[in-house]
């Protein structure tokens, strides 16, 4: 389940568009995953043929959980018993070394450049990875809930054989269930499938529940009591607690919850940009004559379905200035600025039933005011209506609200984190403006910097939004 | 155009924007925009969608015409 947002922790899996056998590429489309917020389409991050699908439809698992395996092409040809290294499907996180349970709790979304770093362990095949295991054996670990990343491989190169994995299910047999669940990343372990290997015992008073099952048991309103417990001695575990929660609910939540775990989701995460980015606020106002008379003049010309509304020139400026101050646009991660590899301009997008998105248009600096715009419209219509992918979701380096179209003058926004910054615009409205002595009425905007102390002082932001005014004043250059 | 096929035209346009809007208690003199909650890329959407039932060009400096229900209704059935 790869990251699906800062505020995302979790997803449903509503749909499958590949079946074991299909051969894909990195970057196709292969499933679509439900969250609080809308369906999202959930991209391959490697080229090969889809080997297993691990989480089922309408499965709840935690960002990190390996939905799928993939084998990759050259290994896809050699026997099947051969070493096949098997990719995760899922995001960097998903192969990278364990990670404790709160990990996951982290930004989900880290800048492009050091995805690609870590992502590169995958890509070069298991061999990379300090315990590699055949697709095999990994279902072997599977099947035995053997926790692959804890295997010590003894085969050549430290490759785990299914002598190693049988052992430590053995092993493990008598151990003490870990008190969460780790996220077991790079294995494909799923969390929700019953154990053939290892009898289930109903739970009694005696038997354990791990803390984190019984917080979401109570979250999710399920009995402890009744369920069945996968873990070892019979112990109730997250997964457990879930698939009783899926089985109760196969498909998209209800309308209701569905808001109401989106408010929840939005409340986190402004909550936590309050609690820790120190912003600051600045705010001018922008004259937008020229921007205007351009605009007019343009889509007088133009079809209904190529004319541009102000948003797209306003963006386009927003954009192009986030690149003249570049440290406005980037994140604040582990103590420091790590600058965004481009303008990803995250876009808030009101949805009709409340709540809000905020979908990345990918390098918007280079994007012309015409394919902004289609992009924005594309963008907005799948908000709203249809799906929107990962990536844009999670990739943004610096968001725009505009609340202009809602007679509002002026909006102070709340950071989204890890990001730095975020541009409110406000109502386009006439104004009496002095120019060159003479009071006369123009159309003007007010742009707003809500901006993150800890990454940018108040000069920087004062420069960036100088640079958005002044771009807006030649609109023929955006 | 008839008013009662510029009114159906609209109806359908709008309820493809909005699935949600409930036509049928909007006041003939509302602002559109407000009563049911469009920006500025739903109006454009509103606007492609009329063009294109109606086949007639629908320019910027119409667009104050396609305010309300009973003007949007009179501008279509002008022409």
């Amino acid at each position: 389940m790869p990251a699906l947002g800062a505020d995302m922790d979790e997803g449903t899996l509503l749909e499958w568009l590949v079946k074991p056998g299909d051969e894909i590429r990195k970057g196709d489309i292969i499933a679509v995953v439900d969250t609080s917020k809308s369906a999202i389409e959930v991209e391959s991050f490697h080229t090969g043929t889809i080997e297993r699908l691990i989480v089922g439809v309408g499965e709840t698992v935690p960002v990190g959980t390996v939905l799928a395996t993939i084998a990759e092409q050259a290994a896809a040809a050699a026997p099947a018993a051969a070493a096949a290294p098997a990719a995760p499907v899922g995001p960097p996180e998903a192969a990278g070394p364990p990670e404790p349970q709160r990990a996951r709790k982290r930004p989900a979304r880290e800048p492009a450049a050091r995805a690609k770093q870590r992502r590169q362990p995958v890509i070069t095949s298991g061999k990379a990875q300090p315990a590699a295991a055949s697709p095999l054996v990994r279902h072997l670990a599977e099947e035995l809930r053997v926790d692959i990343a804890t295997v010590q491989g003894t085969g050549p190169g430290g490759t785990i054989t299914r002598a190693d994995v049988q052992r430590a299910a053995i092993a493990g047999a008598g151990v003490a269930e870990p008190v969460t669940l780790p996220p077991q990343p790079g294995v494909a372990v799923t969390a929700a499938q019953p154990t053939p290997a290892r009898p289930t015992v109903p739970v009694t008073a005696r038997q354990p529940v791990t803390p984190l099952a019984r917080r979401i048991a109570a979250e999710l309103g399920i009995d402890v009591s009744k369920l069945t417990g996968s873990g070892s001695r019979g112990a109730v575990r997250e997964a457990d607690v879930r698939m009783a929660a899926t089985a109760r609910a196969p498909t998209q939540a209800p309308a209701q919850e569905r808001e109401q775990a989106m408010r929840q989701a939005i409340g986190r995460l402004m909550a936590r940009s309050k609690r820790e980015i120190p912003h600051y606020y600045l705010s001018n106002t922008v004259d937008m004559t020229a921007a205007m008379d351009w605009l007019h003049q343009r889509n007088r010309e133009l079809e209904v379905t190529e004319r541009l509304v102000p948003a797209a020139l306003l963006l386009k400026a927003t954009a192009l200035a986030a690149r003249q101050v570049p440290q406005l646009n980037g994140y604040w991660e582990d103590d420091r600025f790590a600058p965004g590899d481009a303008v990803h301009l995250g876009v808030a997008i009101s949805l009709r039933g409340g709540g809000l998105l905020t979908p990345a248009i990918h390098d918007a600096a280079e994007l012309a005011p015409g394919e902004l715009m289609a992009q924005l419209r594309d963008l907005v219509n799948r908000a709203r209506g249809g799906r929107l992918r990962r990536a844009e979701l999670t990739e943004a380096t610096i968001t725009v609200t505009n609340l202009g179209d809602q007679g509002v003058e002026s909006v102070f926004g709340v950071i989204y984190p890890p990001q730095v910054a975020l541009v409110g615009i406000g109502k386009i409205i006439e104004r009496p403006v002095a120019v060159g002595g003479l009071v006369g009425a123009r159309p003007v905007v007010i742009t707003t910097l809500s901006a993150d102390h800890r990454a940018s002082d108040g000069y920087a932001g004062a420069r960036y939004l100088a640079a958005v005014s002044d771009l807006l004043q030649r609109p023929e250059e955006l | 155009m008839t008013p009662e096929q510029a009114r159906n035209v609209i109806d359908e346009a709008i309820s493809q924007i909005a699935p949600d809007a409930d036509l049928g208690s909007l006041a003939p003199d509302a602002d559109l925009r407000d009563a049911l909650e469009l920006d500025s890329l739903d109006f454009l959407n509103l606007v492609e969608s009329l063009s294109q039932r109606t086949g007639r060009r629908i320019d910027e400096d119409d667009y104050p015409q396609l305010a309300t229900m009973a003007s949007a209704v009179k501008f279509l059935t002008a022409r």
